[in-house]
């Protein structure tokens, strides 16, 4: 592999490291801080789980990406990453809640714009509108959880100590699955737009063989569960007082929440079955973690009436949520023009 | 998780979840050898029965001890329960003082040999029984905290009950005996043990409200 496309690759690894470091505490921060799992223990499911998801479900919602601009240069696929990377950086130093997933996609308008493709405005609003829906999906999976969960474990009258016990393996579970509902919907984020200008061959290992974009994916993924195990153990540890002290029943229902709403914005199977039933499907969008995360524990604050709220966190969340794509579209349009004119290189 | 961990998880839940139930059926059984401690003294004296109730009390108190230490140290080293961990160390460690007084009263009695004249005996085996109703009850509670929280504010509601008619009693108990021809010192003498006996259902109220907090937490 040629250097050049190592280091045009680097930006989408920066992401994924980010996203890793970040977003692993909304799917074991709550259990790590509440002292339920250790943070080693999280950090090794973690980064194996999300490395699962990516290459296994993280077709889906790359395709969605794919269509609302489809990055054919290397050089122009690594400053929309780039440019996605810095608003995060800058939106998590200025303290605002910031989403990979919205950051990609305003740097991928921003490319759009300066390359001249027209941006497909529909998938565009349907993006959008996931945007919107997820927090709310998971604060309405969250209520109906808690009160399900809080009635059997009322009826089951188990041992304080066995609640504990099965509380600190579902919570694992869940954490297992909301890596791998992490890595299926977000690493489109990561190398997504790297996959029209993917410069791996296919590879035949044995009888497996693993296409162009999965083995980006596998860099992705790899480069997300650096994330975790380098950078997640203060944010995982502090995630407890961000959200304000919830129970680690609480925590359990957020976490599988959460996991859900991922999944369901990027199963490929899950839409095939919907399709078959019928039913409306949901689109293969990218989506915010945290977001889902806060919707969740939301939702159940809610429940218990909303006393646990602060909604001027809530206001800030909303204001990271315009500020994030416009920020990157802008940086990607600005970054792409100096790409183009001071270092020669060909971005679309 | 391997599976050898997943089991070992389960086993140390169970052998917690044991001992915690152990140390709450020590508290009851000795709630029943303070009650017939007491009764043998007040209708035989201090003979050989008196003795082996008062050495049973003295036996669970021990055993007790030794499993409140382990159910300490267990959630502790492994960080069980770690939200709730600090509410079952007080609880457990109040009950516990419960059957410390249990056998202070019952050693008491078997030191001094207080001389209660028979006019006196109904009285002492009323406060007695409102005691061990009380401490009987505040078992009922903690059980109930461990596996039905909601369930808890009924039984400590019987707790309180029990507490005041037990202050009733000795109220009375105290009043006949000092408006007795007795002399002073065996007046004195005399009070001191129903102030012994009550005090076990005034510290049961105690334990009660201190459960009913954390009863409130666990249901929230």
């Amino acid at each position: 592999m040629e250097l050049s496309i190592l280091i045009f690759l680097s930006s989408g690894l920066f992401l994924g490291w980010a996203l890793g470091a970040n977003d692993a505490a909304n799917v074991f921060g709550t259990a790590v801080g509440t002292r339920m799992v250790s943070w080693i223990m999280a950090a090794v499911i973690c980064s194996i789980f999300v490395v699962l998801g990516a290459v296994i479900s993280g077709a889906g919602t790359s395709h969605t990406l794919g269509k609302l601009g489809a990055i054919t240069a290397l050089p122009g696929a690594f400053m929309t990453a780039l440019a996605a990377a810095i608003s995060v950086y800058v939106m998590t130093k200025a303290g605002l809640a910031v989403s990979t997933s919205q950051a990609i996609v305003g740097g991928i308008i921003g490319w759009n714009l300066f390359s001249g493709q027209p941006t497909d405005t529909k998938i565009l609003l349907t993006i959008a509108s996931t945007w919107l829906i997820c927090p709310v999906l998971a604060a309405v999976i969250a209520v109906i959880l808690y009160k399900a969960l809080r009635v059997t474990l009322r009826h089951a009258q188990l041992h304080l100590v066995r609640t504990d016990a099965y509380l600190r393996l579902g919570l694992l579970l869940a954490g297992a699955f909301g890596a791998y509902a992490l890595g299926a919907n977000n690493i489109a984020n990561v190398v997504g737009v790297f996959i029209p200008a993917s410069p791996f061959p296919e590879l035949r290992l044995g009888g497996l063989t693993f296409s162009s974009t999965q083995q980006l994916f596998l860099f992705g993924g790899l480069a997300i569960a650096a994330g975790v195990l380098t950078y997640s153990k203060r944010v995982m540890m502090t995630v407890g007082g961000g959200l304000g002290r919830i129970s680690p029943t609480a925590a359990f229902v957020a976490v599988v929440s959460h996991s859900i709403v991922l999944f369901a914005f990027a199963s490929r199977g899950l839409e095939a079955w919907l399709l078959e039933m019928g039913l409306p499907t949901i689109p293969l969008v990218p989506v915010s973690s945290s977001q889902a995360v806060v919707g969740a524990v939301v939702g159940i604050a809610i429940l218990q009436g909303a006393a646990g709220i602060r909604w001027r966190v809530l206001g800030t969340i909303v204001l990271g949520w315009m500020a994030t794509p416009v920020l990157a579209g802008v940086i990607c349009f600005l970054g792409l023009y100096f790409l183009q004119n001071v270092f020669t290189q060909k971005v679309f | 998780m391997s599976r050898m961990k997943k089991f070992r998880l389960f086993g140390r839940t169970r052998q917690l979840e044991g001992q915690i139930d152990d140390f709450l059926d020590k508290l009851s059984e000795s709630t029943v050898m303070f009650r017939l401690g007491v009764r043998t003294y007040l209708n035989e004296g201090a003979n050989g029965e008196f003795e082996q109730k008062l050495m049973a009390v003295n036996a669970l108190e021990s055993d007790a001890d030794t499993l409140r230490r382990n159910i300490e140290k267990e959630l502790y080293t492994h960080t069980l329960i770690p939200d709730a961990r600090g509410d079952v160390l007080g609880l457990i460690e109040t009950l516990d003082h419960v059957m410390n007084l249990f056998e202070g009263v019952l050693w008491a009695i078997s030191i001094e040999k207080p001389d209660i004249p028979e006019e006196f005996t109904p009285g002492f085996k009323k406060l007695t029984d409102m005691v061990v109703q009380a401490a009987d009850a505040l078992v009922l509670a903690a059980r109930a905290f461990f596996r039905t929280p909601h369930a808890v504010a009924g039984h400590n509601h019987k707790v309180i009950i029990y507490e005041k008619e037990a202050d009733k009693i000795s109220t009375r108990l105290k009043r006949d005996i000092f408006g007795s021809d007795l002399d002073l010192a065996h007046k004195m003498h005399l009070r001191n043990f129903v102030e012994q006996i009550d005090n076990v259902a005034d510290w049961a109220e105690d334990v009660a409200d201190r459960l009913a907090i954390y009863a409130i937490k666990r249901t929230v």
